[in-house]
């Protein structure tokens, strides 16, 4: 298992978004929003609808087969020659990178964008080790200049502009920066290009697992995927074991899917197919290919069929784009680099709901997710499994709400589904709020519900409807 | 044969809109519709069951059902998320093929938003009212999503006559009410209540129509808040205006 993480507070963390955040971040959503629409448009969204349940089926028939699949892929990815290795836990595949980092006298890693390795704490593990891990996505590679995780899984620095991007650069690499943007790209092309050459180890994640070829597959725009996992004598692979797709049949709907959702692409500028190391002396690539297969929670997600569904995330982010709550607040406040719906339904079941059970309740439900999700995940259901898990525990964890919220809810329930009780507590809350009124609003409420009235004010209780319509019914204005 | 209407009028707007549902009565009497209200209903268990507190939820649903169960023809409410709950959410309330579910299901079948009511079971657009101003229309979620009402109540508002339906940036986004999200995280809520009350101000339209309480109660106070001239109003607000209700 791993160590118990500490508790994310979610409330806390949205008081300390910084005030440029909001903005920043909506400006980049509305345009990978924009951009994937007109994609959509351009299909017709009957057509769109039809790849959608097409992309839902292959991955609900992945997961619900996954044994089968990542033994199949366990065997192509062999016979191509390469290593596969199963991590039950993150401290689990940690330990198996480092044994493999030690083997090869590995002082540099080189890295290619991987929420997988995030979600493991790959770089501290390393850089503890005494290994120098450098990040070689250009978001990604910016955030760690800054010390700081990923702000949104497709684009990791999307809310820092191009001046604080110059100004990093500056500060971190005492290089001349321009905030221009081709300008920062090449300053970062320079350094990079140095360090693949260096690196004695590749890492990457995969978006796809192809089980009857073996293949990795990795999307990505910038080509430092490529870098990575050609350039340097040894490359490793850590892949989720969800991502295994069967076939290259249901690969070519969800990379159809998946551009036209992350960014509002036909396809990412690379897509990249890997089979195995290098076959014969005459071929270039890594001497060595090693896949990590990695469960970290996953498997115990497939235990509960509310959340089974979980598993099915391509990792496009199109859900944290059209999320008004994730626009508010950013991937920060999440407390987990996987932010958004899906990273709240996958953080709260790989963490656990002691550590995470705030995350499903940073949504409104308005339900923009499920209607975006490329693969048809059910996310406010799941959001809402989660929230029964944190008060009242299912088959699979004890509840955590503090006992004083539920005995509150169950006083609730029963005056509410009393009828002369609610009846009679909707005249009380209206005698009592009159000293407070104010033309029809209150604008103070005492806790908890103070909360509410910190932004706004509440409507004043106007108990008529009832009065109203027994002195019509006695006025005989109608049959009862 | 006339068209039997039960109110479901929901607890929000039971406690907090009463001239919402005395209209509601005044218009479906006026188009025919021979209006009943049973008096034993409460709340439809929404709070509880967003909040995690299905056993709850489940407590309510059960009494929800004892009422309208009772009951024949339309079950018609002036709150779409709450019509979203008893449609979609009853049903897995109770084990799968038990009675209760069955009754969960036949009841939800008959069970509808107003404006879905008028549009679709009724078949009228025009209920003629009249209501000379400029107004801008914000989609609530569960209305809109849940029970994927988009043309319903627009169809309703284009027949108002004199009425000018500007659109609104942003018309699909939560407004940041959220039910027990408004409480839990205030800051976000406020943040998200706060674009809403910009987009309709910058719309230039004298009031918001939505179909919902909930929101209604979040862009209102918001508005309020704002010192802004912009009024919030019920749908059934402005099919009621002037108009003439009986």
């Amino acid at each position: 298992m791993n160590p118990a993480p500490a508790a994310i507070d979610f409330r806390a963390n949205s008081q300390q978004v910084p005030p440029s955040m909001p903005g920043a971040v909506q400006k980049a959503t509305a345009k990978f929003l924009g951009n994937r629409a007109a994609l959509v448009d351009l299909l017709g969204n009957d057509l769109w609808q039809q790849l959608r349940q097409a992309g839902h089926e292959a991955r609900l028939h992945a997961i619900t087969h996954l044994d089968a699949y990542l033994i199949q892929a366990e065997q192509a990815v062999a016979k191509a020659g390469g290593h596969v290795h199963w991590a039950r836990d993150a401290a689990e595949a940690q330990r198996i990178i480092l044994d493999l980092a030690r083997r090869h006298h590995v002082k540099l890693a080189v890295k290619s964008k991987s929420m997988a390795t995030e979600e493991i704490g790959l770089n501290h593990a390393l850089e503890a080790a005494g290994i120098r891990v450098l990040e070689t996505d250009l978001g990604e590679y910016i955030v760690q200049l800054k010390g700081v995780g990923p702000a949104h899984i497709v684009v990791p620095a999307f809310h820092l502009s191009k001046e604080e991007i110059a100004a990093l650069f500056r500060e971190k690499l005492g290089v001349e920066a321009p905030a221009e943007a081709q300008a920062l790209t090449q300053i970062a092309r320079q350094k990079l290009r140095e360090e693949f050459l260096a690196a004695e180890l590749g890492i990457s994640g995969g978006n796809f697992l192809v089980a009857e070829t073996g293949t990795i597959v990795t999307v990505t725009n910038e080509g430092n995927g490529r870098m990575c996992t050609t350039v340097p004598p040894v490359h490793v692979a850590v892949v989720g074991i969800d991502k295994v797709v069967p076939d290259w049949e249901s690969l070519t709907v969800l990379l159809k899917l998946l551009a036209r959702s992350a960014t509002g692409q036909k396809l990412s500028c690379y897509t990249q197919f890997i089979s195995g190391p290098p076959r014969s002396e005459g071929e270039t690539g890594p001497r060595e290919m090693h896949l990590i297969l990695l469960d970290n929670g996953r498997s115990r997600i497939l235990q509960t069929p509310e959340c089974r569904e979980t598993l099915l995330c391509i990792r496009c982010g199109a859900c944290l784009n059209i999320c008004p709550v994730y626009n508010s607040v950013g991937g920060y406040t999440y407390g987990y680099p996987i932010s958004g719906p899906t990273g709240a339904i996958f953080a709260a079941q790989i963490l656990g709901t002691q550590a995470a059970g705030s995350l499903p309740f940073a949504s409104t439900l308005c339900g923009a997710c499920n209607d975006i999700c490329p693969v048809k995940i059910p996310l406010t259901d799941i959001l809402l499994h989660l929230r029964q898990r944190v008060v009242e525990g299912d088959t699979l964890e004890r509840a955590v709400a503090p006992a004083v919220l539920r005995a509150g809810a169950r006083a609730g329930a029963l005056a509410l589904r009393t009828p002369w009780l609610y009846r009679l507590g909707g005249r009380v809350l209206a005698w009592l709020q009159i000293p407070f009124q104010r033309d029809g609003w209150l604008p103070r409420l005492p806790p908890p519900l103070n909360r509410w009235t910190l932004a706004r004010p509440f409507p004043a209780f106007q108990p008529g409807f009832r009065t109203w319509w027994r002195s019509r019914v006695r006025a005989g204005s109608r049959p009862q | 044969m006339a068209i039997t209407a039960q109110l479901f009028i929901t607890c929000l707007a039971d406690q907090f809109f009463p001239n919402v549902l005395k209209g509601m009565v005044s218009l479906l009497e006026r188009l025919g519709v021979q209006v009943a209200f049973p008096a034993e209903q409460t709340c439809c268990g929404q709070p509880f069951f967003n909040s995690g507190y299905r056993t709850q939820a489940r407590e309510l649903a059960a009494q929800w059902l004892a009422v309208f169960g009772r009951t024949e023809g339309y079950i018609v409410s002036p709150s779409g998320s709450c019509v979203d709950m008893v449609r979609h959410h009853y049903p897995s309330l109770f084990p799968s093929g038990s009675p209760e579910q069955r009754q969960a299901q036949a009841v939800a079948a008959r069970t509808f938003e107003v404006t879905q009511f008028l549009v679709n079971e009724l078949k009228v657009t025009d209920v003629g009212a009249r209501f000379p101003h400029k107004v801008t229309y914000h989609a609530s979620c569960h209305l809109l999503r849940g029970l994927s009402a988009r043309e319903e109540p627009k169809a309703l508002l284009h027949s108002v006559k004199g009425l000018t339906l500007i659109p609104l940036s942003n018309e699909e986004t939560c407004c940041g009410f959220g039910g027990v999200f408004s409480v839990i995280y205030p800051e976000v809520s406020q943040a998200m209540m706060e674009a809403k009350v910009r987009a309709i101000e910058a719309s230039g339209a004298e009031a918001v129509v939505a179909c919902d309480a909930g929101c209604l109660m979040n862009i209102a106070g918001g508005l309020r808040k704002a010192h802004s001239p912009v009024r919030a109003l019920h749908l059934l607000e402005v099919l009621t205006a002037e108009g003439g209700a009986a």
